[in-house]
């Protein structure tokens, strides 16, 4: 949270308390702020809080435990899945999402750990290449499993997933209170802003522990993190798995709120984006997660909104679409950070100790 | 004397290349060991295979009455053996008290839920880590460095931190590869003072050096190493006035220093 | 019988044209040790480029015969390629020589979407069709195997091609200065190798070959669009670490072997998976065969060089 608060401009240095509240309110006013712009800014919001989960998870594997995941995709695409076979008239089975969701993240881990057991030992860009086959394999059986059984429904998707119900209350409706109605858009919000503050909050414990001091001590120089007596390879495993979690249960929002999944979300241009949204923010850096998935979410809509209009003034036509902006901000970002600023937007030296602990007689 | 590590006809091939031919030797608990040899003799191989970053094609290690695993270096840890090496390995984004830190990994036991609840013991055992990590940079000299990135400490004090990285593994056998090189006259000799004091604190040593003074000075007793055989193995004085081991330096080209 | 014989010669086809392009990835990663992700891009970018060129001769010169047309086309793909090679060398992967060990690769990465979106502006989304300049239509068959004047020809250049570089390296003062500077670029350097120059030009010769294979790509199907170069530069890259990534033999044999088991594969898969799988699956071969090779032999088919590059 600290972290969080410093990274505040301006504020958070001199007045870290103030920057703190600063940002808790303004995640919880954000979607009433947004919603004064339109519906559709609620509905960006809610999705980059679903980046969010992903860059942090995927910060874990790439920023933490150094091992450059390009597909990582698959995992969120695993927890999706997951969601709808399990809670959609697809195959009629409608579970509840109390169970759902964790085996979403139980298959996501598990496909992490398929994948990663054959291939962690492989030297850091061969695993990225490798990592990236594997999500282009996962994208192809989705696209192909629907013959000769039909289990995926191949590129058309499945449909009309079951939304997310919290004990009988359903956050696809709207939430009456009184006379006052809240959509399910901002239900949504709160929902995933509670499971973004839960995962920076496990995050940073896992980073200050035994746990992840190992993984910086193995991104940083693995023979020597094996000389010191950690099981590199278990340690990997557990990156790869944990990340993975966080993909699966990404995925599994993402079924509940889209209400369809198809191949078509989880391309390699997505691991590409999350990557992106670590890389801008600044690779181990759980503030630096945050901030580059809201701003690499929120910033191409923001483009298409000002862009469009410009376009059309100028030139009479639409030159650029909202997706070749998109990219184009993705492939720039990734390239003018990695050349001018590697340490990423919010360059901050990461923790993986509390000094303070010692108390003050020790010193 | 009681021996901690007995090394039994250790062999190591590299393709064509013999690199360490039947070598057989034995240290006891509370010496320090200096193992030494010209340039090529295979006393940095011999190292490699003992903290098992390498698997030796012949031969065993008995360290403490029973086999040391071979080739997973995190399980030689757990037996005891730590390392440091010759040119310095810090975690380059950690301080130093996290580096210490880190290489108290084998010695804790928390597991993701426990880091993920904080419970009571992951919070009593992060604790102790800590202050035992804080303790360990005091020893070596460089408390007051503990919230410095490591990449940013003198040369000399990168030294200490390895060495107190090491210690936080609780070794019985403390193996440091060329402690001294690239180092001044004053800075060896604190460093002699820092590998006596843990020799004193009962934790044994095997030191490869070129710096011969150093362990002419320093160790109980010495091996020399010539193209992956072992040639002599003493109290420093005989070793000295070996013929073997003279012929070997001056012959074999290699420089004593 | 028949079938498999007509896939044998596919996949040579095919794989002549990965061969090609494996060249630049193994030069590439022979000298600098990086994995030039964006270099299937630059197969795009050749293949569109000689397009728009051969759209612009028809306009201007319809009576142009069709050979020539195809030669003014190469010759202009392949100087705009070469650029683009050497662009990418100088403005990006310079700055990151000695950079941490994930910044060049994510770098290539950005650089391979960034050719992706920018020639989606410039050409558009849209599959183009690319003219048959040389013949697409069969020549009578041989065996039962039904072989296109075009086949023949991607075959015969690349062959010629490869035959060139071979030549350029292991002959030539040039070719000597590469390799020195591939063994040691420190060494070579005080030798009085301009190792910059040297990197450079590895970026423009492979820049080349990948232009050469894109015409050819865009002639054997009819097609060029933005996205073209993505398949064949990852199956490239696949036939350079299945030949032994670094060694120019190996990304030869690599690129035919994988083009072999692409086209053999793809045409039995059904009945080796008992009906299960289909040839939609076809790509899912060249990133198993990577994943295999990488695991069970880093070092390729022919690889000597064992790169320490952790």
């Amino acid at each position: 949270m600290d972290a969080l608060a410093h990274a505040v401009p301006w504020l958070g240095k001199r007045h870290p308390r103030a920057a703190g509240w600063l940002v808790i309110v303004l995640a919880l006013a954000a979607p009433l702020i947004a919603a004064y712009f339109g519906r559709s800014w609620v509905r960006i919001l809610d999705f980059a809080l679903l980046y969010m989960l992903l860059a942090l998870g995927l910060n874990l594997v790439v920023g933490f435990a150094g091992l450059l995941d390009l597909g990582y995709i698959a995992f969120y695409a695993v927890g999706a899945y997951t969601w709808a076979f399990l809670a959609s008239p697809h195959f009629g089975v409608h579970l509840p999402f109390w169970l759902v969701l964790p085996l979403g993240a139980g298959f996501a881990a598990l496909a992490g750990i398929i994948l990663g057991t054959p291939v962690l030992r492989l030297r850091g860009d061969y695993l990225a290449i490798v990592t990236l086959g594997f999500g282009e394999i996962v994208r192809i059986f989705l696209n192909n499993l629907n013959h000769p059984v039909n289990i995926t429904n191949g590129p058309q998707g499945i449909n009309a997933l079951d939304s997310l119900s919290l004990f009988g209350w359903d956050l696809a409706g709207t939430l009456r209170l009184g006379d006052f109605k809240v959509h399910s858009l901002y239900l949504y919000y709160y929902v995933f802003l509670l499971c973004v503050a839960g995962s920076i909050v496990f995050i940073r414990r896992l980073q200050i522990s035994r746990i992840g001091r190992a993984w910086a001590a193995m991104r940083d120089d693995e023979l020597a993190a094996k000389a010191i007596g950690i099981n590199v390879r278990n340690m990997k495993l557990l990156a790869f798995a944990l990340g993975a979690t966080f993909g699966g249960v990404a995925g599994g929002l993402f079924g509940a709120f889209q209400g369809f999944v198809s191949p078509e979300s989880f391309s390699l241009m997505e691991s590409i984006a999350v990557l992106t949204m670590v890389v801008f923010g600044g690779m181990g850096n759980i503030v630096g997660a945050v901030v580059g998935a809201l701003i690499l979410t929120a910033l191409p809509e923001l483009l298409r909104y000002l862009a469009l209009p410009v376009q059309e003034a100028l030139f009479h036509r639409v030159v650029l679409d909202p997706e070749v902006l998109r990219m184009l901000l993705l492939s720039l970002a990734m390239i003018f950070m990695m050349l001018w600023r590697p340490g990423g937007l919010i360059p901050a030296r990461a923790r993986y100790a509390r000094p303070e602990l010692l108390g003050g007689e020790t010193r | 004397m009681i021996s901690l590590l007995e090394a039994r006809g250790i062999g190591k091939r590299f393709g064509g290349l013999t690199a360490l031919d039947d070598v057989s030797l034995t240290i006891n608990r509370g010496e320090v060991y200096g193992l030494i040899g010209p340039n090529g003799a295979g006393k940095t191989t011999f190292f490699n295979v003992l903290t098992g970053a390498y698997t030796p094609d012949a031969g065993e290690f008995v360290f403490n009455g029973s086999a040391l695993p071979t080739g997973q270096p995190h399980r030689v840890v757990a037996a005891g053996i730590a390392r440091t090496f010759q040119n310095i390995r810090l975690f380059g984004k950690m301080t130093a008290l996290e580096n210490v830190m880190a290489g108290h990994h084998i010695r804790t036991r928390a597991g993701v839920w426990g880091i993920l609840s904080q419970n009571r013991r992951t919070r009593e055992e992060e604790r102790l880590t800590t202050e035992r990590a804080f303790a360990l940079l005091a020893y070596v000299g460089i408390a007051r460095f503990a919230d410095t990135l490591c990449t940013k400490l003198s040369y000399g004090d990168q030294r200490r931190l390895e060495i107190a990285r090491a210690l936080a593994a609780e070794p019985q056998l403390l193996a440091l590869d060329e402690p001294a090189a690239g180092m001044n006259a004053t800075e060896t000799g604190h460093l002699k003072t820092l590998i006596e004091q843990i020799r004193h604190d009962g934790v044994t040593v095997l030191l490869i050096e070129h710096d011969v003074k150093l362990v002419m000075g320093l160790c109980d007793r010495v091996a020399v190493l010539d193209f992956g055989r072992k040639i002599a193995e003493d109290v420093p004085a005989v070793v000295q006035q070996d013929p073997a081991v003279i012929s070997a330096y001056l012959g074999g080209g290699g420089d004593a220093h | 019988m028949e079938t498999l014989l007509q896939q044998i010669v596919n996949g040579l086809v095919v794989g002549s044209v990965y061969a090609l392009v494996a060249l630049g990835y193994t030069m590439v990663y022979g000298i600098l040790g990086l994995i030039n992700f964006a270099h299937g891009e630059v197969l795009m970018v050749g293949a569109l480029t000689a397009l728009q060129t051969v759209l612009l001769l028809m306009e201007v010169a319809p009576g142009l015969p069709p050979l020539l047309m195809l030669a003014v086309a190469v010759g202009v793909a392949v100087p705009v390629c070469m650029a683009l090679g050497y662009l990418m060398e100088r403005l990006a992967y310079r700055r990151l020589r000695g950079a941490p060990r994930l910044a060049p690769l994510i770098t290539a990465i950005g650089l391979s979407f960034l050719l992706q979106t920018l020639a989606m502006i410039v050409w558009g989304r849209n599959y183009h069709t690319f003219p048959a300049l040389i013949s697409t239509e069969p020549l009578e068959p041989v065996a039962g195997v039904f072989v296109t004047p075009v086949q023949i020809a991607i075959v015969v250049i690349s062959a010629l091609l490869m035959a060139a570089l071979v030549l350029l390296v292991n002959r030539s003062r040039l070719g000597r200065a590469m390799r020195a500077t591939a063994e040691n670029p420190r060494v070579a350097a005080l030798m009085g190798v301009d190792a910059n120059a040297i990197i450079a030009l590895t970026f423009i010769i492979g820049a080349g070959l990948a232009a050469v294979a894109g015409v050819m790509f865009a002639s054997n199907y009819g097609i060029a669009h933005y996205a073209m170069g993505f398949m064949p530069g990852l199956k490239a890259f696949t036939a350079a670490v299945l030949g032994g990534i670094g060694n120019l033999a190996g990304a030869m044999l690599g690129g035919i072997v994988l083009g072999l088991v692409e086209a053999i594969g793809a045409g039995y898969i059904e009945e080796l998976s008992f009906g299960l799988l289909n040839s939609s699956y076809q790509d899912i071969f060249a990133f198993v065969i990577l994943g295999v090779v990488l695991i069970f032999r880093p070092t390729g088919l022919l690889g000597e060089r064992v790169s320490d590059r952790a």
